[in-house]
C-alpha cells in the first residue's frame, strides 16, 4: 500500500480561521479533514499515514524555519507521495502549498502534487516546476478537486508516465505533450468558432507565447567613433567549420578573429547553416557577414572600428532557449571589449 | 453548386485478371497498372504492391496518397487541369472508392518524404494505415532531374487513381451524401439569421516537394481566390508536396478536407458555410503581405462573421498564418486557426515561429518533434535505407533490426493541420 | 540573441529578411534585407553592384544605430 503524507492549513484542520493562521506546524497521525475524501478515492491503493497542519501566516512569515521543520516531519514517514492542499483561491495557502511541495520534491526527492485555482498567486509561481491540479475557486469544489488529484497522485506515486495537461487535469506547464482527443481537429475548430461567434467561453489548445520586450538602448552618439561588432545567425564560419557547428539545432556558437581580414572569400570562409541554399553564402560570405564593406567604412572613417571578433551560430531550428543562452554569454564579452554597437545579420 | 458524393465501400484489395469492384473488394490487374505508369518514359521500371490494414508492412518514402474517384454526372472529370480538362467541377455526381487509396513512393530527395506503417504504434498516427492501399514503386531513368522525377511520380499517382476510380462509374454507391453551396445571394435569403462562415485554406507553395496545384495552376502563382467546397471534392486542388511528411496535405487530404465536411455538417443549422478562400505560402515577404491582405479583403467582401484557417507546413508559413489571423481579426471577423507544433523533443521549445495575441483560438495537431519508436515490419515497400536522412530522422534512426527511432515528423499525415486527426497537445 | 545583446546594454540593429518574425520576437531596430540565402547580396548582379547594395544597407544600419527609438522601428530607407 502506497504511503501518503498530506499537508493542510489551520482552516481545513478545523482549528480556526484567520484568527488561528499563526499556529505553527504540527503533525497528526492519519487523516484530518479533506484527507478523508482523498482516502476514499485511494481505496486500497494508498493510505494517508500522516497529516501536517500549519497556519498560513506562520508558514509565510517563517518560511525557512517552517520548511525545515516540515521536511523533517515528512522524512520520518518516508511517503511515496506528498500532497498539499488543495488551496482553491486562498493566496497564502496556495503559496504555502507550492513552496512546501517544491521543497519536499527538491530535498527529499519524493513525488509531490498540489492543487489550487488558476488565479491563486501560488499557481503562476510554481506551475512550471510542479504538477498543480486546476481546481475551482472555493472549497465547494473539493469533490471535483479530489476527483482529479487522487488519480494523478497515484500515478506519480507509482512512477507512471504522466500524460498531457488536458488529460490529467494539471495546469499547462510549458511542456507540450501529445495525446488523442475524442474528436478530430477540424470538428474541434468548428465548435470553437461557434463558441467564439456567440461570445461563449472557449479554451485555446495552444496559448500564444509571451514575448518579453527589452527597451531599446540609447542611440550611438557618433558612429564614426564607434567600435562595431558583427554577429550572425547565418552560420558563417572559417572554411572547414573547425568547431563543427551543427547545420540545424545548433548546440554551440563560434567566436572568430578577423584581425587583418579585409574580405571573406570562398577559400577562407563558408556557411554551416543547413536551412537555406548555401551556394550564395559560400561563394561570397560577405553576403551574410559583410566584413568587406565594414572594413571599407573603417578606412573611410564612417565607423570608428570593426571589432576583431565576430560571433556566429546557426539559426536553423535552433531552440530559442539555446540562442538566448549563447547571446547572454557573449554579450558580456562584447561589453568587456568596449563594443559600442552590434550589427546582427540573419538569413 | 450541388454535388452528390456516392461512397462505394472497399473492404479488401486483391490482384486479379480483370480490374473491377465486386462485393466490396477492389480487384486490380497488376500489369495494366504497370503499363499505365510506364507510359511515362521517365520511368525505367515500375512495380505495384498491396498494403492492407493490419499487415506488417512499412511503406517509405511516401510521396502522395490519392483516393480513387470518378465523375459520374456533371461537367468535367476528376483532377481538372492535371489529368482531365480544366472544365469546372464540383457539381453533379461523383463516386468514391471509400476505403481504398493509391500510394506513390519514390526516392526523390530521399530524406523528406514520409513513412506509413500498416500496423503497430506507427499505424496509430497515420490515417492511411486504415486503407486498402495500392502502392506504386516507380524507378526513374538514370540522371532524371528532381523536378522531372517529382512531376512524373505525381502524375503517375493521379493517373492510377483515375484508372481505379473508373471502376466505380457504373456502380450503385452504398451511401450518398449531398453537398450544396448556394450562391451568396441565395445563401443570405435562405439563412438570414445564421452566422456567416468561410474557410481559409492555406496551400503550401515553396518549390520542389513543396508545391500545390489548383486546376493545374502552381499555387505559387495565384493570388488568393474563391472556390466552391465541392470543387475541392472533385480534385480541383492536388498535392505536389510531402515535406515534412507529418503536416503536408496529400491529395487524399484535399479530396477529404475535414474542415469542409465538418462545416457542411453545421451548414444550414448553426452556421451558413459561405465558401472557401484559398491562399498560398510563398517565400517572399511581399507575397506573404499581398496574400494575407487579399485573403482578409475577400473575407470582408464575403461579409462573413468568422473563419476557420488551416495552415500547411511550419517555419516561415507560421508568419503567413499569423498575418492572415491578424488582418482578418482587424476586420472584425473572428478566427480559429488550425496548426501543428514544433516544440522540440522535450516539448518545451516555442511551438510556432511567429505569434500574436489575436491568435487566441487555436486547434493543434500535436507536437511533430515527439520521438517515436517504430518496430521492424515484415515487409518494406519502397526504399528503407532513407530512414536515417528523413526529415525527423537522424544518424542512427534506422536500426540494424529494421526498427526506426525518429520524430513524429516522418509519419505521413501525423500532425495534419486541416484537423484530419484526433492527435492534439496541451 | 538580439534581445540578450540589447539587455546587456549594447544598441543592436537586426538585419534580416523575415521582418515579421523579428518584430514578434522583439528586436527594436530592424533593417530589411534582400533575401534569405543572401541578405546582403544579390547574385544576379555584378560584384560592384552587390557591394553597392551592401553599402546602402549597412549605411542604413548605421543610421538606425544613431537614431533614438522608443519602440520597435523598421528602417526601410
Amino acid at each position: 500500500m502506497l504511503k501518503v503524507v498530506h499537508y493542510i492549513n489551520q482552516f481545513f484542520a478545523n482549528i480556526g480561521g484567520e484568527e488561528m493562521a499563526h499556529v505553527p506546524a504540527e503533525v497528526r497521525e492519519g487523516i484530518v479533514g479533506p484527507g478523508l475524501a482523498f482516502q476514499q478515492a485511494f481505496g486500497e491503493e494508498a493510505e494517508i499515514v500522516a497529516t501536517i497542519v500549519c497556519g498560513d501566516s506562520y508558514f509565510n512569515e517563517n518560511m525557512d524555519e517552517a520548511k525545515k521543520i516540515i521536511i523533517e516531519m515528512v522524512k520520518k514517514y518516508n511517503p511515496d507521495i506528498f500532497i498539499a492542499g488543495p488551496a482553491f483561491n486562498a493566496g497564502r495557502y496556495g503559496v504555502a502549498c507550492g513552496t512546501i511541495a517544491q521543497a519536499v520534491k527538491d530535498e527529499l526527492n519524493i513525488p509531490v502534487l498540489t492543487g489550487m485555482y488558476i488565479e491563486n498567486p501560488g499557481a503562476d509561481m510554481f506551475k512550471n516546476s510542479l504538477y498543480i491540479v486546476s481546481t475551482k475557486n472555493s472549497a465547494a469544489g473539493m469533490r471535483d478537486a479530489v476527483k482529479k488529484m487522487a488519480p494523478l497522485a497515484l500515478k506519480l506515486a507509482k512512477g507512471e508516465k504522466i500524460g498531457s495537461s488536458a488529460e490529467e487535469g494539471y495546469m499547462p506547464n510549458g511542456t507540450r505533450v501529445n495525446f488523442f482527443e475524442k474528436e478530430r481537429g477540424s470538428k474541434r475548430a468548428v465548435k470553437m468558432l461557434l463558441n467564439k461567434l456567440k461570445d461563449k467561453e472557449f479554451v485555446t489548445e495552444f496559448p500564444m507565447p509571451d514575448f518579453d520586450r527589452v527597451a531599446p538602448n540609447p542611440a550611438v552618439k557618433d558612429v564614426t567613433k564607434a567600435k562595431i561588432a558583427l554577429v550572425t545567425s547565418g552560420g558563417i564560419v572559417p572554411k572547414g567549420n573547425p568547431d563543427h557547428i551543427e547545420s540545424s539545432s545548433a548546440s554551440k556558437y563560434g567566436k572568430y578573429d578577423i584581425e587583418g581580414v579585409m574580405d571573406l572569400t570562398e577559400e577562407t570562409y563558408q556557411t554551416a547553416h543547413g536551412g537555406y541554399d548555401p551556394v550564395y553564402a559560400n561563394e561570397d560570405p560577405d553576403r551574410v557577414l559583410p566584413v568587406d564593406v565594414l572594413r571599407e567604412f573603417e578606412k573611410e572613417g564612417k565607423i570608428g572600428s570593426l571589432h576583431r571578433y565576430f560571433y556566429t551560430t546557426v539559426g536553423n531550428g535552433t531552440a530559442v532557449k539555446n540562442a538566448k543562452a549563447f547571446a547572454e554569454k557573449f554579450a558580456k564579452e562584447l561589453v568587456a571589449d568596449g563594443v559600442d554597437a552590434v550589427i546582427l545579420t540573419s538569413t | 453548386m450541388k454535388l452528390e458524393l456516392g461512397y462505394v465501400f472497399i473492404k479488401d484489395i486483391q490482384f486479379a485478371e480483370v480490374s473491377k469492384v465486386e462485393n466490396g473488394t477492389l480487384y486490380v490487374n497488376r500489369d495494366e497498372v504497370k503499363a499505365l505508369i510506364l507510359e511515362d518514359q521517365n520511368f525505367k521500371s515500375a512495380d505495384v504492391e498491396l498494403a492492407r490494414p493490419g499487415e506488417s508492412i512499412r511503406i517509405m518514402p511516401v510521396k502522395d496518397v490519392i483516393e480513387p474517384r470518378v465523375k459520374v454526372e456533371g461537367p468535367g472529370g476528376i483532377f481538372p487541369g492535371t489529368i482531365n480538362k480544366v472544365e469546372t467541377v464540383g457539381s453533379g455526381k461523383t463516386n468514391v472508392l471509400k476505403g481504398a487509396a493509391v500510394v506513390t513512393t519514390g526516392k526523390i530527395v530521399g530524406f523528406q518524404e514520409g513513412i506509413i506503417d500498416m500496423t503497430g504504434p506507427g499505424a496509430e498516427y497515420t490515417p492511411f494505415s486504415k486503407l486498402n492501399n495500392l502502392v506504386l514503386v516507380c524507378e526513374p531513368v538514370d540522371g532524371l532531374k528532381q523536378h522531372e522525377h517529382e512531376k512524373a511520380l505525381r502524375f503517375a499517382g493521379y493517373k492510377v487513381a483515375v484508372y481505379l476510380g473508373e471502376l466505380a462509374r457504373a456502380l450503385t454507391p452504398d451511401e450518398v451524401h449531398t453537398y450544396e453551396t448556394p450562391t451568396l445571394v441565395e445563401g443570405i435569403k435562405l439563412y438570414p439569421e445564421l452566422p456567416r462562415v468561410a474557410y481559409v485554406c492555406m496551400l503550401q507553395s515553396q518549390g520542389l516537394m513543396h508545391d500545390t496545384y489548383v486546376y493545374g495552376v502552381d499555387a505559387k502563382q495565384i493570388v488568393p481566390t474563391l472556390i466552391y467546397p465541392t470543387e475541392v471534392m472533385d480534385g480541383a486542388i492536388a498535392s505536389g508536396n510531402c515535406v515534412s511528411a507529418c503536416d503536408k496535405n496529400t491529395t487524399y487530404h484535399h479530396l477529404n478536407n475535414p474542415v469542409i465536411y465538418d462545416l457542411f455538417d453545421e451548414h444550414g443549422k448553426t452556421l451558413n458555410f459561405v465558401g472557401v478562400i484559398i491562399t498560398n505560402e510563398n517565400v517572399y515577404l511581399a507575397d506573404k503581405e499581398r496574400s494575407s491582405n487579399w485573403s482578409s479583403k475577400l473575407a470582408e467582401y464575403l461579409g462573413v462573421d468568422g473563419v476557420v484557417v488551416s495552415e500547411e507546413g511550419f517555419g516561415n508559413p507560421d508568419t503567413d498564418l499569423i498575418m492572415n489571423c491578424k488582418k482578418i481579426e482587424a476586420k472584425g471577423i473572428k478566427t480559429v486557426l488550425i496548426t501543428d507544433e514544433y516544440a522540440g523533443r522535450d516539448g518545451t521549445s516555442q511551438s510556432l515561429a511567429d505569434a500574436d495575441v489575436k491568435a487566441d483560438a487555436v486547434v493543434t495537431g500535436g507536437n511533430a518533434n515527439m520521438v517515436i519508436d517504430l518496430p521492424a515490419m515484415d515487409k518494406v515497400i519502397g526504399y528503407p535505407e532513407v530512414a536515417d536522412i528523413i526529415a525527423g530522422g537522424f544518424d542512427g534512426s534506422l536500426h540494424a533490426d529494421g526498427s526506426i527511432t525518429a520524430e513524429l515528423q516522418v509519419i505521413t499525415g501525423a500532425t495534419n493541420e486541416m484537423g484530419f486527426n484526433k492527435l492534439s497537445a496541451r | 540573441m538580439v534581445k540578450e545583446i540589447e539587455r546587456a546594454g549594447i544598441p543592436v540593429v537586426h538585419m534580416c529578411t523575415i521582418v515579421p518574425i523579428s518584430l514578434t520576437v522583439g528586436a527594436n531596430r530592424i533593417v530589411p534585407t534582400i533575401a534569405i540565402p543572401h541578405p546582403l547580396g544579390n547574385p544576379a548582379l555584378s560584384l560592384e553592384e552587390e557591394r553597392d547594395i551592401r553599402r546602402t544597407l549597412l549605411t542604413r544600419a548605421l543610421k538606425a544605430l544613431e537614431t533614438e527609438v522608443t519602440e520597435q522601428t523598421v528602417f526601410e530607407k
